[in-house]
């Protein structure tokens, strides 16, 4: 694996790190010894067929595995800037939920009115003050390029909003809290390319404020979305470098039969 | 193309000796019901009176009412409800949310839904010895209420559970997403979105209680009274009593029974009349049921 940082000129921080992460579904050890950073403030995608265990490893930085029986974590995932391992026995997985946030492949907005939608996660941390939920609320629409859209009605049910502003509406679900890592499972299969655009427009401006993992399918979204990329393939990470290397030098050469479509 | 046309015809045959089969099979249920509905309409209806409905029973047919049976019915029916379904809904929950998935909670979910299908008399034996006697609670209200909310708690348990699991798991990977608790999640997703399909349960759990006559008889209700349950509010501080829990009491069932075991014709009058507004009561129980999910999941769509 190179050292990317040595092709930039601004230096990287890590916000997050997979240090030799295993996952078992049960007896199936899908995750096999992954360690990758994933720096602050920038995009880092997940490419691979489908199988090769990039939701599963998505879905471990936030310990979603957690709700199922029969699952197990070995290895750490740490995040900073206070070096705490997510995995640890220790580590109330509700915690590491509080400081990363998710936005899932279908959207899956609560049925309720899009004011509540938003608002849930402050009043699942136990925000009263109906003026600092208000106050959230319109940020988080904002940042989610959704507030011209939906001001007017924000006491109308959710569902009302087209596939592409629940997207959005969860996107500012998952900001209202203020997250230090966000991460996006597939977050566009589901819409049109119209809607995927601005999925894709929001994301290159939330990368100013927060830390961004994505799982997608689509080569073409990493390479427009992502400052680095990981390929990995049947629960191996085969290499992760800067988006740009990647995909016009890949080093490994099962990574570039899979981008130039030779298989997968 | 003729031979394909043939096929065509002689399948679509098949297609007309079913739904005509079908449509049979149904109407040996729906026309039964109609038939024994309209005859007990018939007999019953000229009775129907408000003085029916606020007569006690009595020796001659011409005065007999229902008042002690249908204040005896509500009363019984509130004191179910009170038990079965907070009992109910927190095992449904607990069951569907909480319990881990293995072996013991396999065979407690078994034996739930065999419960359903056990014998009401044999739930009335078991009140019996239980809430009459070991319990001291007498041949009373309380003890009907009890009787009816255990026959009942399965049909609500069952009713919660499939409520509970009609809610998709996206719904509850986003909360928990955000950092919610089990209970939180309940609290704020699980139990208002599954509420209409609780509430139809719990309301055809009662409809099936509010006709029961067996347990009810096993357990020592009168069949005839003509004195009604201390008011439950007083004018005296602290206006609230529970006197009423502790009261003899009839049901509307044990009051048809009762009629019908008469030799006087015009008792048969009265049990037809009583019948009918036992009907009543069930089928504006099971509208409620339909219009109150109607307006609960109109605003519920995933």
């Amino acid at each position: 694996m190179s050292a990317p940082e040595t092709h930039m000129s601004e230096v990287l921080i890590t916000k997050a790190e997979a240090r030799r992460l295993s996952f078992y579904y049960g007896d199936f050890r899908a995750l096999k010894s992954i360690s990758m950073p994933v720096h602050e403030r920038k995009v880092t995608a997940l490419i691979g067929p489908s199988g090769c265990g990039k939701s599963t490893f998505l879905r471990c930085f936030n310990r979603m595995h957690d709700l199922y029986p029969g699952n197990r974590y070995d290895g750490e995932i740490v995040l900073q800037p206070d070096n705490t391992n997510l995995l640890a026995p220790g580590v109330d997985p509700i915690e590491v939920r509080m400081r990363i946030g998710m936005v899932f492949q279908k959207p899956n907005p609560f049925p309720k009115t899009i004011f509540e939608n938003v608002a849930y996660g402050l009043r699942v941390r136990g925000e009263s003050s109906r003026r600092r939920i208000e106050e959230k609320v319109e940020q988080a629409l904002q940042d989610a390029a959704l507030w011209d859209e939906v001001k007017d009605r924000l006491q109308q049910p959710a569902y009302n909003l087209s596939g592409g502003q629940q997207q959005r509406l969860c996107i500012a679900r998952a900001l209202a809290t203020d997250p230090e890592l966000l991460l996006f499972d597939e977050p566009t299969s589901a819409l049109d390319p119209i809607a995927t655009a601005s999925i894709e427009e929001l994301m290159h401006d939330l990368k100013e404020r927060v830390t961004i993992l994505i799982v997608t399918h689509n080569m073409q979204q990493a390479a427009r979305v992502s400052d680095f990329t990981a390929y990995m393939y049947l629960g191996d990470l085969i290499e992760f470098g800067v988006t740009d290397e990647l995909f016009i030098k890949p080093k490994m050469k099962q990574t570039e039969d899979y981008i130039t479509g030779r298989f997968g | 193309m003729k031979p394909i046309k043939d096929l065509i015809r002689r399948r679509k045959r098949w297609d007309a000796i079913f739904a005509i089969c079908g449509l049979a099979a149904l109407m040996v249920g729906v026309l039964t019901f109609t038939a024994l509905f309209v005859d007990m309409a018939i007999d019953g209806v000229g009775r129907l009176s408000w003085d029916f409905f606020t007569n006690f029973p009595s020796r001659r047919p011409g005065q007999a009412g229902i008042l002690s049976a249908w204040v005896g019915s509500t009363l019984v029916m509130l004191t179910t409800a009170f038990f079965a379904v907070p009992l109910g809904v927190a095992a449904g929950i607990y069951l569907e949310e909480y319990a881990p998935k293995n072996w013991v909670t396999d065979v407690i979910e078994i034996n739930i839904t065999n419960l359903a299908g056990v014998p009401s008399i044999v739930y009335g034996l078991l009140a019996l010895g239980l809430f009459v006697y070991q319990f001291g609670l007498g041949q009373s209200i309380l003890s009907a209420g009890l009787t009816l909310a255990l026959l009942i708690l399965p049909v609500v348990i069952v009713a919660t559970r499939e409520a509970i699991r009609s809610i998709p798991q996206a719904i509850r990977e986003g909360s928990y997403a955000l950092g919610a608790t089990q209970w939180q999640t309940v609290r704020y997703h699980i139990l208002p979105y599954s509420s209409a399909g609780i509430l139809t349960g719990i309301i055809i759990g009662m409809a099936r209680a509010i006709g029961e006559t067996a347990p009810i008889i096993t357990i020592g209700a009168l069949t005839f009274i003509a004195f009604l349950p201390p008011a439950p509010v007083t004018s005296e501080p602290p206006f609230l009593s529970f006197e009423w829990l502790m009261s003899p009491f009839s049901v509307m069932p044990i009051q048809m029974f009762n009629w019908t075991s008469r030799p006087e014709a015009a008792f048969q009058a009265n049990a037809a009349a009583a019948g009918f507004v036992l009907v009543l009561m069930t089928l504006a129980m099971n509208g409620l049921a339909i219009w109150l999910r109607y307006r609960l999941r109109r605003n519920i769509k995933w």
